[in-house]
């Protein structure tokens, strides 16, 4: 909370001098059950709150530039991009990426299908890679609208699928976690791996987007 | 760990009302797909998440359907597909 100022800490008064109110719903049954068995963990001493604290910042820290790395990597590496498609788990090892207990399954865009991710029963996706998912990802109406009518979902995000190319939704509905390897934007020819890397967006990793290549 | 099914086979979910921890979303109970890949064996998921070893383990299948198959009124293109984890008791042969 150090960026905090110390008068807001204990603040009762919002800037325009109302008193603050509590407006959090209150928490459902697996949010008070969450709360007791972690106070349990702690006073038991399994865990530290310090422990339990560093894990949340190093989750919160961690963006998607993993992600774009491994992407660079298959586009400039195709024994790479092989081994990531068919053992996705053993590939991103070389990253440093442990996926246990789930498995990473690597979909390629090309020219004929459009790949997109959706965990309709939760928000399953592959943290250890890209991080927090977004909150639309984990919203209602992208679970269920996803499944049932990709193409709108593709155009409100402003992706062009032509008629003749196929989209096929990934459902992350058990034990594997998916990333897009988008299509290489062209004009990126003579491009290294560390500035296509630069490129690749998390949306792009999803399949809700395509990369724009420079000048487009 | 034995497959009963193999990549290309049909295969159609079982329509079975279970209470619990399913993996198996409504939306593909009944609805005939072709086996895309064999993924492994996992814990089953129905008894690990209460607390119990998810023994014995359960095959994953990838199952690869048709938009159209799933949703009647589908409105995008006719080679859609949509791509889903089932587990080998949720799959009879089509």
């Amino acid at each position: 909370m150090s960026d905090h100022h110390p008068d807001h800490m204990h603040a009762t008064h919002t800037h325009d001098g109302k008193p603050i109110q509590n407006d959090d719903r209150p928490p459902i049954k697996a949010e008070t059950l969450e709360t007791a068995v972690r106070e349990l963990l702690i006073e038991k001493g399994v865990i530290s709150a310090e422990e339990i604290h560093r894990a949340i910042e190093m989750m919160d820290e961690k963006g998607t530039e993993l992600g774009a790395r491994i992407v660079a990597r298959a586009w400039v590496d195709d024994d790479f991009k092989q081994r990531l498609l068919s053992e996705g788990d053993a590939a991103v090892r070389e990253f440093g990426v442990d996926m246990r207990p789930t498995e990473l399954c690597v979909i390629e865009n090309t020219d004929d299908v459009h790949n997109m991710v959706v965990c309709t029963l939760c928000s399953c996706y592959p943290r250890a890679i890209l991080g927090i998912p977004p909150a639309w990802y984990k919203r209602r109406d992208y679970r269920a609208r996803a499944v049932r009518e990709p193409r709108s979902i593709l155009t409100e995000f402003g992706t062009s699928i032509p008629e003749d190319k196929q989209v096929r939704v990934h459902d992350s509905n058990a034990d594997l976690r998916y990333l897009v390897l988008p299509q290489r934007p062209a004009g990126t020819e003579d491009w290294s791996e560390e500035q296509l890397a630069e490129l690749v967006s998390r949306d792009s990793m999803i399949g809700v987007a395509d990369i724009r290549g420079p000048g487009e | 760990m034995e497959c009963k099914f193999q990549p290309g086979d049909a295969v159609r979910v079982v329509e079975r009302n279970q209470p619990g921890h399913v993996r198996t979303p409504q939306y593909v109970r009944g609805k005939e797909g072709v086996i895309e890949r064999v993924v492994g064996s996992f814990p089953n998921p129905e008894t690990l998440a209460y607390g119990q070893s998810g023994l014995p383990y359960k095959m994953l299948y990838r199952v690869n359907f048709a938009q159209k198959s799933l949703w009647p009124d589908y409105d995008g293109q006719p080679d859609d597909s949509l791509e889903i984890e089932i587990y080998e008791h949720w799959l009879e042969p089509a």
